[in-house]
């Protein structure tokens, strides 16, 4: 990517979140409630949203070469168990990312 | 005779700022501890994906949206596709139009802060100043603006230090973009313990996947927001049904 397509991507993202932040006070200014269906789908769709970015944070993935995803498998797990165990999302994130750079850097 | 007017209102005007910075302080401090755990990763991540400091700094400053921050990483990382950024943004960002919806009410009456307050608005600033109770005594408006303030100045800092440190490190950071789905899974996981029915976290994750397997990781993105979007519309009426039992 040049500098010039970094900077178009960059200010996407910036548009796209300013968008969800700014949009319901420029479509509501006075008490009116939002429509229902729109009511719904922000009630839904964070779930699907959330498995979602699990599969795209690990959509170069390969089963067939490396460890097989077996280290990602194993971390998953343990972020899991560390999250049920203690809730503490920083642990969860610390601990799952630590086992599986030991994974990858000493063991597959 | 005004002069002191003047000079008296603007003291008191200092001491209700003061106030309200000490009253909101306290409320940030976790957030202190886990955006700069996250700030400075992501800093790092930045640096070890091959971005300067500058990137994560102004990123940080702009967006201020934390998860989709990792995902721009990718973005920025893959081919050159506005429009998938800005769809991407969106569906990640949705949430936020929720937020806005709850706050319409709160946000009355702050003045130029209204803007900063929007602007600011992540998921952390958000369940703050929705939730905290704010003493009487004290400006709501300077309370959530110094909430939202701290907030991304720990962010920022955060972020921006892993990226000048990010360089300095010499031990092997190989796997440390796993930190991303370390985080997006604690994130799945704490929306899957908040709900009572989990026909939509395990839509998400179906749909995904077979689009994933489908399309490619090149080209499976759009294809699966959509195949969401339409099913959870298809599904509208059972699931409004489930929510209601």
């Amino acid at each position: 990517m040049t500098l010039t397509q970094q900077v178009i991507t960059i200010l996407m993202v910036v548009l796209g979140t300013m968008l969800t932040r700014f949009l319901p006070f420029l479509l509501f200014p006075g008490n009116k409630p939002a429509p229902k269906y729109i009511q719904y789908i922000g009630r839904v769709l964070p779930s699907a949203v959330f498995g979602l970015l699990v599969i795209y944070s690990l959509k170069d993935v390969s089963l067939f070469a490396g460890g097989h995803g077996i280290p990602e498998l194993l971390s998953i797990l343990l972020v899991i168990l560390l999250h049920l165990w203690k809730r503490q999302m920083l642990l969860s994130i610390a601990g799952g990312t630590v086992c599986y750079m030991l994974l990858v850097q000493l063991v597959f | 005779m005004k002069t002191q007017l003047k000079q008296v209102s603007g003291k008191r005007e200092r001491q209700a700022i003061k106030k309200a910075f000490l009253a909101a302080f306290p409320h940030t401090i976790p957030i202190f501890a886990g955006f700069w755990f996250l700030g400075l990763t992501y800093g790092i991540y930045m640096n070890v994906s091959g971005f300067s400091f500058w990137y994560p700094m102004l990123m940080s400053l702009t967006i201020f949206a934390g998860s989709v921050e990792f995902v721009a990483v990718n973005l920025l990382l893959g081919a050159f596709n506005p429009l998938q950024a800005f769809t991407m943004t969106l569906m990640i960002n949705a949430r936020h139009l929720f937020y806005g919806i709850s706050m319409l009410e709160t946000f009355k009456g702050t003045g130029w802060k209204k803007f900063y307050l929007i602007f600011g608005m992540c998921d952390e600033s958000f369940s703050i100043n929705y939730t905290a109770k704010i003493p009487k005594d004290v400006d709501k408006g300077w309370f959530m603006f110094f909430v939202t303030f701290l907030n991304h100045f720990y962010w920022f800092s955060g972020s921006t230090l892993g990226g000048i440190f990010g360089s300095l490190i010499h031990f092997n950071t190989e796997g440390l973009s796993f930190v991303m789905t370390a985080m997006f899974v604690v994130i799945f996981l704490e929306q899957w313990l908040k709900d009572k029915k989990h026909k939509s976290s395990l839509l998400g994750l179906g749909i995904s996947l077979l689009s994933l397997l489908a399309f490619g990781s090149e080209n499976f993105l759009i294809p699966s927001m959509l195949a969401i979007l339409g099913v959870l519309t298809l599904l509208r009426k059972p699931l409004e049904k489930e929510e209601t039992i």
